[in-house]
């Protein structure tokens, strides 16, 4: 009965890890169930009840077969005869073992099954199971109300802390290992939470209440059901535990599997023509071999724990019968506490495996939950001055000035030092350099991605510091080379650059960008949805987009990257000549790849290395013959010669 | 579509699926036995007084526990083992169809499908598998078992079961029916946040660029509000669902005792025989819920099983010819004699009478804008795709009358997107000419400019490389497919677009030494950018299919309106005078 809500849609779990610290982790989720601790006791309250009836219910039935034997046997013996006498003459008679048993019964000789009795006790527990449905009912109910809200509280606070984290997170962290956290292992720890916690507790009340029953029925046959718990433990442990490291040998064998078939299936044609496809056939049987070998001891020896279960609850059973059998028979017990007692350990055997599932579960979960957490704990953005939160920064001309500034990523490894630069409103600054030679460096500091160490930055003659970082970022416009588009329409990519424009604003920019007669073309026009890779555009379209946005958004200053690849010829053509519109009026900085960008630019700045190489005129800088002229020479006059 | 496949697939188990029928169907019955055993202890036993049969009795439960067990673990071992192999042979027969696809049949399932196919959808059959083959045959012989000890030991009371066996199945369906559409939609609004998430992470320049940090916050509240919603509904009908179960199973135990025992009573059947009653009700209802779950994972199964039957269905559109002719020369001289290439439905085809010969020794190089053509051209090269109309003949053969591995061994492709395969930079190299020598690899590493970064990597050729190749920057990715080409020393090259992500001084000194490192070959090279191709012996120039140009650099400019274009656009006027 592991069918819970998330049970089809794991289709065996995620890969199970362990967690490093699980006192911490665990306090750290009862932390965030504090809130809801009225609730939680509420949920605990109602299924202490509930399991209270359900365990009620066999006691209750034993006693109508009890109503039924004592009617049956009473009919047998004469009327009109006491119990004491019907136990005497039984004695004479020589059946001293029946008359031992009814010593321990409750009749009347020569009165039959009483079916008014019958029908009380039967009402009574027909009430208990009822009640008993009925409160587990209303603790479900309570537990899926909980944890949702637990839950979308954490996704929540995932959420405001992704944008909170500085952009060095994002940089120095692989995006994948992010994601699955944010995602990944949130749904890991939600079904872990929305499962476990319920069935959990249902597990362990009811293993709690089964045994009491059993004591108080009969302390003789309950002992000997209670030698087989921790046998029933120490087993499912046993076997858990190995299939544990077997499903992880599966998992580990899946994803290396999966990855031979994702990279195969990738580079086909390459395969192909390398002459490679018997090798990849003969690795992808080697590694086929081994998922087969783990996932059939996994499944093997998850499997057994099921029989042999079944193997200490069938002993049981017997055990009972002939115990029970004999208690009878000899009027220490009824027979209606013997059917119950079988009940019974069918009942707890149960609960116990469903425990042992739910440790893999758990454990899994506690490692997913691990990883939200210390996501959670990163290091977040120095806050922005308090007084600064308050008030719309007004947009001024748009100068920029950089002010003896120092910067590094590493604080061993100095990159920039002492780097001045004045840019008047309008002028256009050229960042040129070899590839990965650093360019961005640059952008981080001037829409403050990256915080510099020393110096400062001013915009419009207002020390960057002074302004929150939403208001030094409000002055600028960026287009850059990575052309990210969000699921949502054409329409809506666009208006990004500036909520709330009209949709006469968002197709003056889209004419403006040479992407509105492309836009038309479509079907749906600017209703045409993205999705998430933008896959239906090709990247030159992309570009005109966010140049298109950049329009829209308007900004004084500019920030744009001129590098396109996989472009074809005209498109090129029409991002070049948006992007010479764009720049129109504004102060810009460039990561200047054309000639005719580079030449005009009042400052251009040449990187290497991480490093601020070179700083000046087109014209001082040939002179100089530095980095800039060979770099100039090898690329440029090629084309021209 | 499953019945076919697994019974094509299940064929080569049959035995071990027999061993396994017979098992669980011992082990149903002994299960069933049990309670009969315990109906004669108490009716024969107890009510007797008699010990001694209670405990000879008591044995042979015992004995039958045992055998039930074993039963179950050599049932759950073949299981297993058949489940678990069957799945591994299907894969394994997916992956290798696969391997003999052409470009075509790969582009009609798109690779991620394929990928899909080949993974999660066969174990979703692997999972259906384990649970049909222990539940699917257990259940039926324990429901109708079940229904059989029933009615033996109570003809009258079960008609108890008429009632309450439906009940149970009507109350199992309805939870499905109207849980399985909200798991549907819990997925997609679990999808819809993690997609939110995932553009939060990878836009997030743009985001605070834009300062657009609160719409973003609500776009999250809001999918997480529905995910919520939603959530909440599912898991609330699964709080209705257990104890709706769990109240027909006991409350039928109740009946049972209530109609039964007026039965015993009135002396028409023996009270031991209403334990074994209950016990056999429980177990009837039990089965119907075990026939519901794997019900419940057969539509998917099913669903998955007709994907891998379509892969496994697919004949390749382009085959080995049965009487392969092996060219006896390989200069890697290629030409195109009156090509015309259309996609199959396609009105207009995407190469039209194409004619032309690319000669040994020289670089070819193939410009024109997107749609044009270029790299479906490259691709009749290798025979990706085969041609509708004409012939492409290389080393003196069709393509379509050599064996396909022998026109690929004379092949060395670049493609556009650089990608490396997972090992080490040596193994990606090699994989074209796996014998390859240390030597060779650098000179190859050399000539596409890759040998400062690689002997700057950690463990040089034995640095590690993912998969895809994402833990070197694309710049680096394509160097090293250049190389990898190279250390294949084939006669024709076929680079695709693939300098792109060089910057021009880097572009300029791989082709300067590209230009000694393929001497012998036939190098054909697809460009957007012109300064990578402007020093080719010869330029084709392709607009919308045809070729409009053929020549020289300076030729070109003198006698092509198109190729003029192209190069005052990147170069500037004063570079086309």
């Amino acid at each position: 009965m592991s069918m819970g809500p998330m049970g089809a849609m794991r289709g065996g779990g995620v890969p199970p890890q362990k967690s490093k610290d699980l006192r911490a982790t665990l306090h750290r989720l009862l932390e965030r169930l504090r809130p809801e601790r009225t609730k939680l006791a509420m949920a605990i309250g109602l299924g202490v009840t509930s399991v209270a009836f359900m365990v009620s219910g066999p006691e209750i039935l034993g006693n109508a077969t009890n109503v039924l034997f004592d009617g049956l046997i009473g009919a047998r013996l004469k009327p009109g005869t006491t119990k004491a006498q019907a136990i005497a003459m039984l004695r004479r008679e020589g059946h001293s073992q029946i008359a031992s048993m009814i010593g321990g019964m409750k009749l009347t000789p020569g009165i039959g099954v009483n079916i008014d009795d019958l029908g009380l006790v039967l009402g009574l527990a027909a009430l208990v199971y009822l009640l008993g449905a009925a409160f587990s009912y209303f603790q479900g109910f309570t537990m899926a109300g909980l944890t949702q809200r637990v839950m979308s509280g954490l996704r929540r606070d995932v959420e405001a802390k992704l944008s909170r984290l500085p952009l060095r997170y994002f940089d120095s962290h692989p995006h994948g290992d992010v994601l699955s956290r944010v995602t990944n292992d949130i749904d890991n720890l939600t079904t872990t939470i929305q499962q476990g916690l319920s069935q959990l507790l249902t597990s362990v009340l009811t293993i709690v209440g089964v045994m009491g029953m059993m004591f108080w029925i009969s302390p003789l046959l309950a002992a000997v059901c209670i030698v087989t718990i921790p046998l029933a433990i120490v087993v499912t442990l046993f076997i858990a535990r190995r299939s544990q490291v077997q499903f992880t040998a599966q998992w580990s064998q899946t994803g290396a599997l999966n990855g031979l078939v994702e990279e195969t299936h990738t580079g086909h044609e390459l395969v192909q023509v390398f002459g490679r496809g018997e090798a990849t056939i003969d690795e992808f049987g080697r590694q086929n071999k081994r998922l087969y070998d783990a996932s059939f001891k996994a499944q093997f020896l998850s499997g057994i724990i099921q029989p042999s279960m079944q193997f200490i609850a069938n002993i049981n059973y017997v055990t009972i019968a002939v115990l029970g059998g004999y208690r009878v028979a000899s009027g220490l017990l009824s027979l209606g506490a013997v059917t119950a007692f079988i009940q019974y350990s069918r009942q707890f055997t149960m609960p116990i495996t469903q425990i042992a599932s739910q440790m893999n579960m758990l454990q899994s979960g506690f490692a997913s939950a691990e990883r939200v957490f210390e996501f959670l704990d990163a290091d977040e953005e120095t806050p922005n001055l308090p007084a600064l939160e308050a008030g719309p920064y007004t947009h001024g001309p748009g100068a920029v000035t950089l002010d003896h500034v120092f910067f590094s990523y590493e604080p061993d490894e100095p990159l920039i030092e002492d780097f001045t630069l004045d840019v008047a409103p309008g002028q256009t600054v050229a960042i040129v350099g070899p590839t990965g030679a650093g360019k961005t460096t640059i952008v981080n500091l001037l829409v403050r991605f990256y915080e510099i160490n020393r110096g400062r930055i001013l915009l419009n003659g207002v020390d960057y510091r002074e302004l929150s970082r939403d208001e030094v970022r409000s002055a600028f416009a960026m287009v850059l080379q990575d052309t990210w588009m969000f699921a949502g329409t054409i329409h809506d990519n666009i208006a990004y650059g500036r909520p709330g424009a009209s949709d006469a604003e968002v197709v003056d920019a889209a004419k403006a960008a040479h992407v509105d007669g492309f836009v038309r073309t479509l079907p749906e026009g600017y209703a045409t949805v993205l999705d998430e890779d933008a896959s239906n555009l090709s990247s030159g379209q992309k570009q005109l987009l966010t140049i298109a946005r950049a329009f829209l958004a308007n900004q004084s200053i500019l920030i744009l990257d001129e590098a396109t690849s996989n472009v074809d010829t005209r498109t090129e053509v029409l991002i070049q000549e948006a992007m010479a519109r764009l720049r129109e009026g504004r102060t810009s900085f460039v990561i200047a790849h054309r000639l005719s960008t580079i030449r005009e630019a009042n400052t251009i700045i040449v990187m290497d290395h991480g490093k601020i190489v070179e700083q000046g005129s087109h014209a001082t800088l040939m002179q100089n013959r530095g980095l800039y002229y060979s770099l100039y020479q090898s690329q440029f006059t090629e084309a021209t010669t | 579509m499953l019945v076919r496949l697994l019974r094509r697939y299940l064929r080569p188990y049959r035995r071990q699926i027999a061993f396994l029928i017979v098992l669980l169907v011992a082990q149903t019955v002994g299960n069933l036995y049990l309670p009969n055993l315990n109906a004669d202890i108490i009716n024969n036993g107890v009510i007797k007084g008699n010990l001694h049969y209670i405990l000879s009795t008591g044995e042979v439960m015992l004995a039958f526990t045992v055998v039930v067990s074993v039963c179950a673990v050599i049932a759950v071992y073949w299981a297993s083992r058949v489940a678990m192999g069957a799945g591994a042979d299907i894969r394994e027969a997916v992956f290798t169809r696969v391997q003999a696809f052409s470009t075509r049949d790969m582009n009609k399932f798109g690779t991620a499908s394929l990928i899909t196919r080949n993974t999660n959808d066969i174990q979703q059959i692997q999972l259906f598998l384990q649970m049909a083959l222990t539940m699917m045959v257990i259940a039926p012989i324990m429901c109708v078992g079940g229904i059989i000890l029933a009615i033996h030991e109570g003809a009258q009371l079960s008609t108890l079961l008429l009632v309450a066996v439906p009940l149970m199945a009507i109350v199992i369906g309805t939870v499905m029916v109207k849980v399985i559409p909200q798991f549907r939609s819990m997925q997609v609004k679990i999808d819809r946040i993690n997609e939110v998430l995932r553009e939060q992470i990878t836009g997030v320049r743009v985001i605070r660029a834009f300062v657009r940090n609160n719409s973003e916050a609500e776009r999250f509240a809001v999918a997480n509000a529905d995910l919520t919603g939603t959530a909440l509904r599912v898991n609330r009908v699964f709080a209705l669902a257990l104890p709706a179960m769990m109240m027909i199973l006991n409350l039928s135990s109740v009946a049972v005792l209530w109609f039964g025992g007026r039965l015993v009573s009135e002396g028409s059947m023996p009270i031991g025989n209403l334990t074994a009653f209950l016990t056999y009700i429980l177990q009837i209802l039990l089965s119907v819920m075990m026939a519901v779950m794997v019900a419940i994972l057969l539509p998917r199964a099913a669903a998955s099983a007709e994907r891998v039957e379509q892969v496994l269905d697919t004949v390749p559109v382009v085959a080995d010819p049965e009487h392969p002719i092996n060219p006896t020369l390989r200069s890697g001289l290629v030409s195109f004699e009156h090509v015309t290439f259309s996609y199959p439905g396609s009105e207009r085809p995407v190469l039209e009478d194409l004619t032309f010969t690319l000669e040994p020794g020289q670089t070819s190089a193939i410009i024109g804008g997107t749609g044009s053509g270029k790299t479906t051209l490259l691709n009749l090269i290798p025979r990706f795709f085969d041609a509708t109309s004409g012939a492409i003949v290389v080393n003196g053969v069709d393509v379509r009358d050599q064996r396909q591995e022998t026109l690929w061994a004379s092949i060395g492709l670049v493609p556009q997107a650089a990608y490396l395969f997972t090992g080490t930079v040596g193994s990606n190299l090699r994989f074209g000419r796996p014998d390859a020598t240390d030597e060779q690899l650098w000179r190859a590493l050399e000539i596409a400019q890759a040998s400062d970064f690689v002997s700057a990597m950690s463990g040089m050729l034995e640095a590690p490389i993912d998969q895809g190749g994402t833990n070197v920057s694309g710049g680096q990715r394509q160097r090293l497919s250049i190389a990898r080409a190279l250390v294949k020393a084939p006669s024709v090259y076929l680079f695709d677009d693939c300098f792109s992500a060089l910057d021009a001084a880097t572009d300029a000194r791989l082709r300067a030494a590209l230009k000694s490192g393929t001497q012998d070959a036939s190098v054909v090279i697809v460009a957007q950018r012109v300064s990578t191709i402007m020093h080719a012996e010869r330029i084709i120039v392709l607009d919308d299919g045809r070729v409009v140009g053929m020549g020289s650099h300076n030729e070109l400019l003198e006698n092509c309106e198109p190729y003029h274009e192209i190069v005052v656009s990147q170069l500037g006027e004063d570079a086309a005078i």
